[in-house]
């Protein structure tokens, strides 16, 4: 099996779909004769020609809005957003008809689409190039969110998001692009949408993350490993729908709960988990389900980011308060 | 009126200097004494030093990312130079000489770059909005600023800067719209540096020209040698007494080009040839002004080395400055998110400087 990143995995993965289906189409910003900004297309067009994978102008809007079409006329497209922070222009169509198509048409359309983009900070980037705005999306109805943090997770995710009948969110943890390697199947393969991973087992503390503060989980791990802490850490790996089965039979046993995300702590996904946990598993609680997640402040500008990213240290911190509660 | 002359109809583009620094149409040199015209030539030689050591520090490590400007310093500087103190400038994020001729100290020019909101904000005198990131994003705030001064009777012109990919954008449609239906006073300066990243011009627009878009929205356009300082000063100068009569918005094409890589990120080699970088090298404003002023004796060589001189220590002293900043107090960032913070905000600011103290 080939080694490859999460970066290699998004490009193997549109590769096959696209080799696999005449229907697929990518396109975007830079995305067709350069290949994407971070590579991420490279080669699609020289491969499969300007017509299956093209640049489009500066815009947005037409991106996702012309997906819309393509999508009602038989078409699956990959519209990529370069960044995250540059969607905005883009939320009109998303809203207002990617996610509402399918129930408007009382199911006569479907769109299927995965529109992509790289999200989350931790690079020491410019202004609109590090949020994590992974909340936003998964407030509306109709759309899917799906967020790998492994490039087996992203090859099996993103072939599950192309063949879904119905529009994902595929958030791309820039971070960790290029972070490491794994061994990744050539052949197709699907991890299905909705589905947690219990990457580590344990009984004293449930810890869920995505992304790339899966691995920051995983760091912090390492730093309690002489604690009598048992962490069983949970990559959620779809925020919506998102698999609360798992959480819930996992708090039944660990009776602790903790959230780490980089989004927003005000109304971020961690406050969906946790109303979840406390409607479903109330009484097996040891200790107040927790949150660690950015603070409601913009992300700073990169000589303040440190103040803002979640390192190991403070993860493991939050661990073992919420373990001796 | 050299919207007319040059009306993008005609297929003319407006120039005073070609590219050797010689004079094209006698009768379009504007009047400017020799002090205003040095001002202008070493507004441009300092964007163009602090751009080559931007680079620089980038590459030892020492700034992240940057957008570097060398090549376009005529389409900035020949613009503000049109313009009166209270005017207003909206830049994008290429305008690092424009903003410096329009009073930004350096220092906090490169605060940005280094990574810190100290660049995003100017003296409020100096009528600079902040850099915008999102592409042609600012150019309604520029509507809205021209419709306040519009208003308020403040005899305020609004210059505001976008690319040749920001055109294709919804908001540049809106803004030039808004701006137009409101006779506002606002010139947009679209740099066609030729690419947005790796995409090319044409693959931005089928028009044949940036300025012919502006007949479609019923306002004059005109497309100027972006690389010529005094076309480009003439073309906004009109625009701007225009403006000022209450006739609208003006859209101005400068043809320039965008020398080096997109951000330090980009990788140019990839998407264009070293000929076409070879041909625009050719055409470098700096130097058609640096000849044009020293056959008017305005200048000299010796003048021209040690003014390189003294701006690459200049820039180095401002960069160390910089750097000594070093990085941003916790409370900084927490501060400004509101004029009040807060209970819950400041309750998330004092637990982390407790578990801080803790982690200690
Ligand atoms: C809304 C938005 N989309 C995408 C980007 C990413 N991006 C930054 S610069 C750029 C190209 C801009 O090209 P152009 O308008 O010609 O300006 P130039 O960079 O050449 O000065 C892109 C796509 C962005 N900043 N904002
Ligand atoms: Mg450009």
């Amino acid at each position: 099996m080939p080694l490859m990143t999460i970066i290699d995995a998004v490009k193997n993965t549109i590769d096959q779909q696209m080799e696999l289906n005449d229907n697929v189409v990518t396109f975007g910003e830079d995305v067709g004769f350069e290949g994407g900004v971070f590579r991420a297309t490279k080669g699609l067009q020289q491969k499969y020609g300007k017509e299956r994978s093209f640049d489009t102008p500066l815009a947005e809007s037409a991106i996702i809005g012309s997906a819309v079409g393509m999508a009602v006329n038989g078409l699956i497209p990959i519209p990529e957003i370069q960044f995250s922070g540059f969607v905005f222009p883009a939320i009109n169509q998303i809203i207002t008809h990617v996610a509402r198509y399918r129930n408007r048409t009382k199911g006569t359309y479907s769109l299927p689409m995965v529109i992509r983009m790289p999200y989350g900070g931790g690079i020491r980037a410019l202004e609109h190039h590090s949020e994590s705005i992974e909340s936003l999306f998964a407030h509306i109805p109709g759309l899917k969110v799906v967020i790998p943090s492994t490039p087996y997770d992203t090859k099996g995710l993103l072939t599950a998001a192309i063949k879904d009948p119905d529009p994902v969110i595929f958030l791309e943890p820039k971070r960790i692009y290029r972070a490491f390697k794994q061994e990744v199947p050539t052949e197709e393969y699907i991890v299905p949408i909705g589905k947690a991973k219990v990457v580590q087992q344990g009984d004293t503390i449930t810890v869920v993350a995505w992304g790339a503060m899966v691995r920051e989980v995983e760091n912090a791990i390492k730093l309690l490993e002489n604690e009598k802490i048992n962490v069983e850490l949970i990559d959620l790996r779809t925020i919506q729908p998102y698999d609360k089965q798992t959480l819930i039979n996992s708090v039944k046993k660990t009776g602790r709960f903790l959230v780490v995300h980089e989004a927003y702590k005000s109304y971020g996904p961690g406050a969906e988990l946790i109303a979840t946990i406390n409607e479903q598993a109330f009484l097996y609680l040891e200790a107040p389900p927790t949150r660690l997640a950015g603070f409601d402040i913009t992300i700073p500008l990169p000589k303040g980011e440190h103040h803002f990213i979640i390192t190991p240290k403070r993860i493991a911190n939050e661990i073992k308060k919420v373990s001796s509660f | 009126m050299l919207t007319k002359t040059y009306s993008p109809l005609k297929d003319k583009i407006l120039e005073v200097l070609d590219y050797k620094g010689k004079v094209v149409n006698e009768k379009l040199v504007p009047k400017l004494d020799k002090e205003f015209l040095l001002n202008m030539y070493k507004t441009m030689m300092l964007g163009r030093v602090a751009d080559t050591k931007a680079l620089q520090y980038q590459r030892q490590g020492r700034i992240l990312t940057y957008a570097p400007i060398k090549g376009q310093e005529a389409a900035q500087v020949g613009v503000i130079a049109a313009l009166d103190k209270q005017d207003w400038m909206v830049p994008a994020f290429r305008e690092l000489a424009g903003m410096l001729y329009k009073g930004a100290p350096l220092k906090q020019l490169f605060m940005y770059w280094y990574g810190n909101e100290e660049g995003n904000h100017f003296d409020k005198d100096l009528k600079i909005l902040p850099i915008s990131v999102p592409i042609a994003s600012q150019l309604n705030h520029a509507a809205g600023l021209a419709y306040a001064s519009k208003i308020k009777k403040k005899g305020e012109v609004v210059v505001a800067y976008v690319g040749d990919g920001g055109t294709s954008h919804g908001e540049f449609h809106e803004a030039v719209n808004f701006s137009a239906v409101f006779d506002l006073p606002v010139i947009i300066i679209i740099q066609n540096n030729q690419w947005a990243i790796s995409t090319p011009r044409s693959s931005q627009t089928k028009a044949k020209t940036l300025a012919h878009k502006a007949i479609g929205y019923g306002i004059e356009g005109i497309q100027v040698d972006g690389n010529d300082p005094l076309a480009m000063y003439i073309a906004t100068k009109e625009a701007k007494e225009k403006a000022l009569r209450g006739e609208g918005p003006t859209l101005i094409e400068a043809l320039t080009y965008r020398l080096g890589p997109h951000t330090t990120s980009d990788d140019p080699s990839i998407y264009r040839s070293d000929d076409e970088v070879a041909y625009w090298e050719e055409r470098d404003p700096i130097t058609r002004f640096r000849i044009y002023l020293i056959e008017l004796g305005h200048w000299t060589l010796e003048e021209d080395k040690a003014l390189i001189k003294e701006y690459k220590d200049y820039v180095n002293k401002i960069f160390k400055e910089v750097e000594e900043t070093g990085l941003i107090d916790l409370d900084e960032v927490f501060k400004y998110n509101y004029e009040t913070m807060s209970e819950d905000l400041q309750n998330q600011l004092n637990e982390y400087k407790e578990y801080i103290k803790e982690a200690k």
